[in-house]
């Protein structure tokens, strides 16, 4: 990675609400940060590993993550962990007990929720975790705020001595706007004292540090009140007045200039004295906040009438677009809304795996196959699930095919008794989560075949690494983790792990026929880089014979994106059967050459483009 | 604020792997070297698997909300003929269209699923908008690299903007000078070949 050098203090920078983050993370001094990669929050991570004097990791969970970081704060030094909303489900274990502890150096956790869930697989509200643990919780509404409240959160971190939480959302993290940096200070970590009535949370220790914690958030409520952080924007017009979080304040200002509006940047502990005094003042207060109602319910629980999800769509993004509407409906009338050019219909443009994907092999292959339940997981090959291959019957969460398989082959009836479960998992996955769904499978002795997809690259976030790339979050090289070794540790027979070539489509058919008939564990590794990272190796192009394309089709199931139906007949079998046929043509500047579509074409009509047969290469350009 | 005021919205979009929000983001910084507030943001979250991808821009005085309502955009700018046909919904009555005539065949149509659009152009202009549709995958590939569809495209724009062409291809050329110095030239190149292609199906319409 080429590292640039950061930009001078009182640069004016355009800036994502990530990249302001990692910017301000990096003038406060933080010493270590730790991330697992996840959208919309990857680039913080990604962006700090440019700058200097700062320790970054990639984690392997962001419980993980969040450990490294407390461990840091421990030492006095500035610490700082990135997520997306569903990996704080995961780190909440540590996060639950570090808010009795407290932190020392500040701690800050960035969260990145995923609202209109653009590659997530669901909505939550991460606001809920700071009422939860009784942590602060700061909203910022665009990348300038990013940046300020990042270090606002710092100071905080370290007046209360507790995590703070630094709600993002994608119109934060995915934004850019103008961003005025300032300079890096050096802020050296105090050092560690030890406080074993502190740092070990047994019952006894625990139990006299219950009413710290509460102690605190009475003195976050305090500071509420009066913090910069929750400005009130008068108005002229008292019809209506607003209390906005994080991109709702931009939407709501730009909708409604002239009305009132309280914007809540330090959100938890509410501001509630304020917030009632505005409520006095206003025909009508409505409460705009992505996702839940959750402000609107403590304002009711407080006896401020309030409207909110009442008027408000409860999923989603709100927008300017959407707000105008739901106000004026308060009012009985409907907004004027903005005459546009009536929407057309178009074809649907789903995500689609690489052409030369190595997972494609791997779901044509199980595609294939009869009898089988396939238990699926978190990462670009959940893409199996859609079209052609339809080769996945679940996913829930990272790492829960392991366990989900198991809990298949133990509830299975009757009706199920032929079927044979598959799991599949990514490299990264695996790690993250999926070690110890496995060895449960092996130590509760479940009939489950595992196909873990080691593709060297935590794919649909990007291609980052993690231990089983061998490399770090710098690209320097790394200990690699042994992913036959490491099935064999958690208690997979040795005989029972095999290690294939996903482009070799008879291999892999075979190993997963043998496997699935055997009544034990099994874990089948598919060893091909991701063709989006840079070891990934294009060999020659093929193309199609036209005159050796008999139409069968079998090399459209493979699906690469590289192949197109060029012709459809309907072919009349003299058992009157009426069978589609599609001819097809392979897009040669796309095709990397893996070889895939060849093994199923039965007339042989795909061969490589050059030198087998030159002229039609040169007509097919 | 809305469309009242003098803040000018430009809707980009295409597919994964265009070179969409690399242009938007040039198209951003020309704004801001001209002392404009901007901010822009992408839908873009599995564009690398082929999906659909839209860039916001909104430029002028002071930018609160970064993105588009829907019936508020001044420009749309298309990198591949369907997806400009996708979001036309975006556009106010009277807005403008600039659009590569190129086709990217996703798989759900390759496999017979559903049928890509017969004539994407035909169907934006009978909605009674100003369109400007140019080959510039073709213009891109004639230069040799089809990556230069973008600089093309960002050609296009440039007599359609609130500031002067010039301002634009300066910001196309400053980050072609300062990260790769070798692709000026073609890139000075693709950025004309793109504004004398819109000048001349102006002229021809």
């Amino acid at each position: 990675m080429g590292a640039p050098l950061p930009a001078p203090a009182a640069s004016r920078l355009f800036l994502s609400g990530n990249e302001a983050v990692a910017r301000a993370v990096w003038e406060t001094g933080c010493k270590v940060a730790a991330a697992y990669p996840g959208t919309p929050s990857t680039e913080i991570l990604e962006e700090l590993a440019h700058y200097p004097d700062l320790y970054a990791e990639w984690s392997v969970n962001e419980k993980v993550s969040l450990e490294v970081a407390l461990g840091a704060s421990m030492m006095g030094a500035r610490a700082f962990c990135a997520m997306k909303h569903v990996g704080l489900n995961v780190a909440s274990d540590a996060l639950m007990t570090m808010t009795v502890t407290g932190t020392e150096g500040g701690l800050v956790i960035a969260v990145a929720d995923d609202v209109g869930m653009s590659s997530s697989q669901n909505e939550q509200d991460s606001r809920f975790w700071g009422r939860f643990a009784h942590l602060p919780v700061l909203e910022p509404a665009d990348a300038q705020e990013a940046y300020a409240m990042t270090k606002a959160a710092f100071e905080l971190a370290e007046r209360h001595r507790c995590p703070v939480i630094l709600r993002l959302t994608t119109r934060i993290c995915h934004v850019k706007g103008r961003v005025e940096v300032g300079e890096r200070v050096a802020v050296e970590p105090a050092g560690f004292t030890k406080d074993p009535r502190r740092w070990v949370m047994v019952p006894g220790n625990a139990k006299p540090r219950l009413p710290l914690m509460f102690e605190r958030e009475a003195a976050l409520a305090a500071e509420a009140e009066t913090s910069d952080l929750n400005p009130l924007f008068d108005g002229s017009d008292l019809s209506v007045g607003f209390v906005a979080s994080g991109p709702a304040f931009m939407h709501v200002r730009e909708a409604f200039p002239d009305a009132p509006l309280l914007k809540l940047g330090l959100s938890c502990p509410l501001p509630l004295h304020k917030i009632r005094a505005l409520a006095g003042r206003v025909q009508h207060l409505v409460v705009v906040e992505e996702t839940e109602p959750l402000v609107e319910s403590e304002l009711k629980a407080a006896g401020i009438p309030c409207h909110g999800k009442d008027i408000l769509p409860r999923l989603g993004e709100l927008a300017p677009d959407v707000l105008r509407p739901a106000v004026a409906r308060l009012f009985g009338g409907a907004a004027p809304a903005p005459a546009h050019v009536p929407a057309q219909q178009v074809f649907p443009r789903p995500p689609t795996m690489c052409v030369a994907c190595p997972h494609l092999g791997v779901y044509y292959t199980l595609s294939q196959m009869r009898n089988l339940i396939i238990s699926g997981d978190i990462g670009c090959y959940t893409l199996g699930a859609g079209h052609p291959w339809n080769a996945l019957d679940t996913c829930i969460s990272m790492g829960a095919s392991m366990g989900m398989a198991l809990g298949m082959d133990k509830g299975r009836g009757a009706a199920d008794a032929n079927k044979k479960v598959v799991a599949v998992i990514g490299d990264s996955t695996f790690l993250h989560m999926g070690m110890q769904g496995l060895l449960d499978i092996t130590y509760n002795r479940g009939n489950v075949t595992i196909l873990l997809l080691d593709n060297r690259a935590v794919g649909m976030t990007g291609g980052q690494d993690n231990p089983g790339t061998g490399r770090d979050l710098h690209g320097e090289e790394a200990q690699r983790v042994d992913f036959a070794k490491l099935c064999e540790a958690l208690g997979v027979k040795r005989e029972r792990i095999r290690v294939v070539d996903p482009y070799q489509l008879p291999v892999l058919f075979k190993a997963l026929r043998e496997e699935t008939k055997v009544e034990e564990p099994s874990v089948i590794i598919t060893d091909r880089p991701c063709v989006l990272i840079d070891h990934y190796q294009p060999t020659k192009p093929y193309l199609v014979v036209d005159e050796r394309c008999t139409g069968c089709g079998n090399c459209v199931d493979v699906g690469c994106p590289a192949i197109h139906v060029t012709r459809r007949e309907t072919e009349v079998k003299p058992s009157g059967k009426e069978v589609e046929l599609s001819f097809v043509r392979i897009e040669t500047s796309a095709c990397t050459g893996c070889g895939l579509c060849v093994q199923p074409c039965a007339p042989e009509a795909i061969v490589h483009a050059d030198p087998v047969h030159p002229i039609q290469f040169l007509r097919k350009q | 604020m809305t469309a009242s005021n003098k803040t000018t919205n430009i809707l980009v979009c295409g597919t994964g792997g265009q070179g969409v929000m690399t242009a938007t983001e040039i198209l951003a910084e020309a704004a801001l070297s001209l002392g404009f507030d901007a901010k822009k943001t992408e839908v873009a979250g599995m564009s690398q698997r082929g999906g659909v991808v839209t860039s916001h821009l909104r430029f002028g005085e002071r930018v609160l909300s970064p993105q588009i309502v829907p019936g508020e955009a001044d420009l749309l700018v298309g990198f591949e003929a369907a997806e400009a046909l996708r979001w036309v919904h975006m556009l106010r009555p009277g807005a403008v269209v600039l659009m590569n005539v190129g086709r990217l065949v996703p798989p759900v149509v390759n496999i017979g699923l559903f049928d890509y659009p017969e004539d994407p152009v035909a169907e934006i202009r009978a909605l009674g908008l100003e369109v400007h549709a140019f080959d510039a995958s073709a213009l891109a590939q004639e230069l040799g690299n089809i990556r230069l569809g973008n600089t093309v495209m960002l050609g296009a724009m440039a007599d359609r903007l609130p500031f002067p062409a010039e301002v634009l291809r300066e910001a196309v050329l400053a980050r072609f000078a300062s990260r790769k110095p070798q692709l000026v030239d073609v890139n000075r190149q693709a950025f004309e070949l793109g504004r004398r292609a819109v000048a001349e199906e102006a002229l021809a319409a």
